[in-house]
């Protein structure tokens, strides 16, 4: 006995994201652009001071074999008042550890809208749009919009200078390093 | 519709903003609302106070209250939902206004070359001359289009 091919309402395509908080606001991330959860604690030792006055939100750097790892404090990035934050995203294909206060949950999203082209400022490489959760509007952040390819260069090259320094300064005092 | 055209009969939506009325082209507006529970998060465009969530779609509000009249709106009574057209695509937006809305048939006059870019036309109202707003100058995030007095046409009237 055969069956006729029932029509069914295809499924919605869901993406699974991790809601996270910084500074009071809540943002989402695709779980996909997230490859490892750090607390702030686990990398203290790993990580390396920068200062590079023209990207202010990048305080610290993480070497991850040959390549360097920019954290980007997330309040600051997004023009929030700064918070104190305990954990660290690594965020898959790109150089960017990113500082957040906490994860609020993890769930999963059925419908990204656009941003309204009514925002019309750095939003627009912030956010991949907005989703609505339990009534509720979230931004979804956009992994690449954390550092532009200007501001790369200029965080390596301060990487560079400082490597030198601490190069320089090993082999001062008859170290190898 | 040439927009150069002196008179011409329109559907218009006039609002109130504190003590001034202004106009918007009827087939601009979709829906006059209740304030709903406004959602704000990081973004750097300073003109867009929050969005508000409406059948499902999410609507930038924007106060133009300040840049029109000097002063911010002290009670919003109600949200006057717009429709904005560029390429081919249509955005909504919000705008929040202090009074009932009032649709009337009125004869519009073009803006002059002289006249503010947010005006769009001018029309004659219970012995009170009114700006009809072009949203395009008046909101952010779009492209200002050239129309024949040097603004964006207002879409065709409707019989």
């Amino acid at each position: 006995m055969r069956f006729e091919a029932v029509h069914k309402t295809p499924a919605a395509r869901t993406e699974q994201i991790i809601l996270f908080r910084s500074s009071n606001q809540i943002f989402a991330i695709s779980s996909a652009a997230v490859q490892e959860v750090r607390s702030v604690d686990s990398l203290a030792g790993a990580s390396a001071e920068i200062d590079e006055a023209s990207v202010p939100k990048v305080r610290h750097l993480l070497k991850r074999g040959e390549r360097s790892v920019y954290v980007v404090n997330a309040a600051l990035h997004f023009g929030l008042r700064p918070s104190p934050a305990a954990l660290i995203f690594l965020l898959r294909k790109t150089r960017v550890g990113l500082l957040i206060d906490g994860i609020e949950k993890m769930t999963t999203m059925t419908r990204l809208q656009a941003l309204s082209p009514a925002f019309c400022h750095e939003e627009r490489v912030w956010y991949r749009g907005l989703t609505v959760l339990d009534q509720n509007v979230i931004p979804v952040v956009n992994p690449q919009g954390f550092l532009s390819e200007q501001e790369l260069l200029q965080l390596d090259a301060a990487a560079g200078a400082l490597l030198e320094t601490e190069a320089a300064s090993v082999s001062e005092m008859g170290l190898t390093p | 519709m040439s927009w150069t055209g002196q008179l011409d009969a329109r559907s218009c939506v006039l609002l109130r903003l504190g003590d001034r009325r202004f106009a918007l082209a009827a087939d601009q507006v979709s829906e006059l609302v209740a304030p709903s529970r406004m959602f704000r998060f990081a973004h750097r465009t300073v003109e867009i106070d929050g969005v508000i969530l409406r059948r499902g779609r999410v609507v930038p509000v924007c106060d133009v209250a300040e840049k029109l009249t000097g002063k911010r709106l002290t009670s919003r009574r109600y949200y006057l939902i717009s429709k904005r057209r560029q390429e081919g695509t249509t955005d909504w937006i919000a705008l929040p206004v202090s009074g009932d809305c009032e649709l009337i048939q009125a004869d519009l006059t073009a803006a002059g070359p002289s006249d503010s870019p947010h005006v769009a036309a001018w029309l004659s109202h219970a012995g009170e001359v009114i700006e009809v707003l072009n949203l395009g100058a008046l909101t952010p995030g779009m492209e200002p289009v050239e129309g024949g007095a040097g603004r964006a046409p207002l879409p065709e009237a409707h019989a």
